[in-house]
């Protein structure tokens, strides 16, 4: 890691035009700043903590709490990037209520009890105001009992497969509706698909989020689905369900495959002669983002359709400052993800939330959560629901031989999230 | 479910489905060749099998990288070497580790899977350390990608080709040097009785370094060949270490025979089982006929006859 000097020149993101409007407009700057930067002496440090929570007068301390090593790391690093930068710029604008972000980082080792263990630590020992942290669902249900056992505030920026809305959890990822339906519609509808074949590895997330496509498929747009296939995770051989594939010829295969297999599968799939630039069939996933791309090599998936909320390419203002200043600070050849962008938008939130409630204790940053608006997304406007979950676009890219994606859809309106969809259960 | 086709289109299918096998085949073959010199040889549980197939191919990685950097031209060659490479590179570290570690266990079988368990993670942190927690993407020679259209149905994917090749050279040359090499008679003494090998003169130490050596660098070989069809991470290598402890252990885990063998029954049990149910049901059909298997017969497929 490499730390950025702090001079003017560097501060990017959000706030990028606010902050060298100050620089060089000191007199203006009081005024240019709020609410952005609220001074700690407006907010007293007993007013806005009273549940004895690590808020001091100058400082909040927050925990960030992913895998960095083990199997997991390898998704999570991202996330952990993303939230150290979002942190860096709050700073740079001068914290949360005027307080400087100060966070604990802990290690998940990709092992569900250590997390349990680990936000056990943040929250009783370091009395950590709210939490950035988790990425597999695995662990988000394990440190679920913990933080609301000691009413803890965790921000979880992956996309999953919904059916859970806790009080002590706000989701910045997309549940699986928003992630699927968009996606389906899309392909039914501008691809003239009639014919589905679902594939996914073997556990929660790929099995609910196919069932959710299946019902999707057959009741709603009264298509067929050919097959559904599992595997286990970690199964590198897939010759035989390409074959199967080959055999009955869907317009669509639908792959929710993950981790190492993924590349096995995308890898053999070019092998095997499925050129999916040529669309037949056309594959769609909802499980490859551009970190994964890396891995599997461009080449080997060119042509193939994902359904994400964010892609790197999104051609907008805020994405384009926020792109440029991950890779400021974490390298030039970083590539950034649909998780990695939703993991940004959690200490952004959380400082929203905090700035509307007035106050850093939890119950009143969940009472003050829902609603919450953020127009300075890199995925563009976001809003908080009722449910926990945001309100956010869907939309639907194609690989590129360089590892990115081009956008080719996006929903005109905000998707409602919807954790518990009726009908499809 | 096969309604509605033709017989040339059912043909085709069972052709690649075939082709398919022979693949899964010459893979579990490849990834347990060095593990059955290695446990079946040696009786050491090398539970670090995996890594040392990770750092073929991360040689294999780097190799790529030092090509399209310095010489583009031969860019499509590369893999012989980088697979040359690998079999150095896994080779030393194995003699590196053997020396330093294995040797010492050997009266206490059950510490070596401790300690190589230990080694195994040591790895993982020491890839993902020097080359990140991600993943990353070898680039493959476009005339090894692709497929061979055989008819206007039937593709035949290289790179299953290429691992075939692959695993039937080093298939032989091991079964060469086992059977026909001042080394392959050393080694098979060793492990029939070592004191009375070293009573003959056969410098034991240094016959088991080099087997352990060898065993090791053919996981890098492997771990070279399998950057074309599975990934390259820092715990990639724990993808194959189930199967691969499977495949020389249902063999017998003495014998090479037996490795190829039970290669050959699990592969075609797990690829026709795949064509006809889903995938994790056929794996879990496949390792209930191995456990049956072994129930009936715990030696394994096939066993040296020894007198104990």
């Amino acid at each position: 890691m490499t730390k950025r000097p702090d001079t003017e020149t560097v501060v990017t993101g959000p706030s990028r035009r606010g902050v060298l409007m100050g620089a060089t407009a000191a007199a203006m700057t009081a005024s240019l700043f709020t609410p952005k930067s609220l001074r700690a002496a407006d907010f007293p440090t007993a007013e806005v903590n009273t549940t004895g929570l690590a808020v001091t007068d100058d400082a909040v301390t927050i925990g960030i709490l992913h895998s960095i090593t083990g199997t997991m790391s390898i998704s999570e690093t991202g996330s952990v990037q993303a939230e150290k930068l979002a942190i860096e710029q709050i700073n740079a604008q001068g914290g949360i209520l005027g307080r400087k972000i100060e966070y604990i980082q802990e290690d998940g080792a990709s092992d569900w009890p250590t997390f349990a263990e680990k936000s056990r630590k943040l929250l009783v020992n370091d009395k950590v105001a709210s939490v950035m942290g988790c990425w597999t669902s695995a662990s988000r249900k394990a440190v679920l009992p913990v933080f609301e056992q000691h009413n803890g505030f965790l921000y979880y920026p992956t996309f999953y497969e919904g059916l859970e809305q806790s009080p002590n959890v706000i989701y910045t990822g997309q549940e699986a509706t928003q992630q699927i339906i968009a996606g389906l519609d899309w392909v039914a509808k501008e691809k003239g698909a009639e014919t589905f074949y679902l594939l996914g590895s073997d556990y929660i997330w790929p099995r609910t989020s196919n069932k959710i496509a299946r019902k999707h498929i057959e009741n709603f747009l009264g298509k067929k689905v050919l097959g559904e296939e599992y595997y286990p995770l970690g199964h590198t051989q897939f010759n035989s369900v390409i074959n199967k594939i080959r055999l009955r010829k869907p317009d669509v295969i639908y792959a929710i495959v993950v981790g190492g297999s993924n590349v096995a599968f995308y890898k053999q799939l070019k092998a095997a002669g499925i050129d999916m630039t040529e669309e037949s069939p056309l594959l769609l996933t909802i499980s490859v983002t551009e970190d994964e791309i890396r891995g599997i090599g461009g080449e080997n998936i060119e042509g193939a359709y994902a359904c994400m909320k964010y892609f790197q390419s999104l051609d907008n203002e805020n994405n384009v400052e926020f792109v440029s200043a991950f890779k400021e600070m974490w390298g030039e050849d970083m590539v950034i993800g649909d998780v990695t962008q939703a993991a940004y938008l959690g200490p952004w939130l959380y400082k929203a939330a905090v700035e509307k409630a007035g106050s850093f204790d939890v119950d009143k940053v969940r009472e003050a959560s829902p609603g919450i608006e953020l127009t300075t997304a890199p995925e563009g406007y976001v809003k908080v629901h009722e449910n926990h979950h945001l309100w956010s676009k869907t939309r639907v890219g194609r690989a590129q031989a360089d590892g990115q994606y081009e956008v080719v859809f996006e929903t005109a309106d905000l998707v409602e999230p919807d954790p518990f969809p009726e009908g499809y259960q | 479910m096969f309604d509605g086709y033709t017989t040339s289109e059912l043909s085709a299918i069972f052709a690649m489905q075939g082709f398919a096998g022979l693949s899964l085949f010459s893979v579990y073959v490849l990834m347990a060749l060095g593990l059955a010199i290695i446990f079946g040889q040696m009786g050491v549980i090398n539970m670090a099998h995996g890594e040392f197939m990770i750092l073929g191919a991360y040689v294999t990685y780097l190799v790529s990288i030092f090509f399209a950097e310095y010489m583009p031209i031969l860019f499509g060659a590369y893999f012989f070497l980088a697979m040359i490479l690998a079999f150095v590179a896994s080779g030393l570290l194995g003699m590196a580790v053997e020396w330093a570690m294995i040797r010492h266990l050997y009266k206490r079988p059950l510490d070596t899977l401790l300690a190589t368990w230990g080694l195994s993670l040591i790895l993982q942190q020491i890839y993902r350390s020097t080359f990140g927690a991600r993943e990353v993407g070898v680039s493959i020679p476009d005339w090894m990608m692709g497929s061979i259209a055989l008819t206007d149905l039937v593709e035949i994917p290289i790179n299953g080709l290429f691992v075939m090749a692959v695993t039937l050279i080093i298939a032989t040359g091991v079964g060469v040097m086992m059977y026909r090499s001042l080394w392959g008679r050393q080694v098979r003494a060793v492990v029939q009785n070592r004191t009375m090998a070293g009573a003959v003169g056969i410098d034991t130490g240094r016959t088991d370094r080099l087997t352990f050596g060898i065993g090791c660098g053919i996981a890098g070989v492997a771990g070279s060949a399998f950057t074309m069809i599975g990934s390259t991470g820092p715990t990639a290598g724990q993808l194959y270490i189930v199967d691969t402890f499977l495949v020389v252990v249902f063999g017998g885990a003495a014998s090479l025979l037996g490795t190829i063998a039970s290669a050959f029954t699990i592969s075609q049990t797990q690829s026709i089982l795949e064509f006809f149910l889903s995938g994790s049901m056929a794996k879990v059909l496949t390792l209930l006929t191995v456990v049956g298997i072994l129930m009936l017969r715990p030696q394994g497929l096939f066993s040296l006859k020894l007198r104990k």
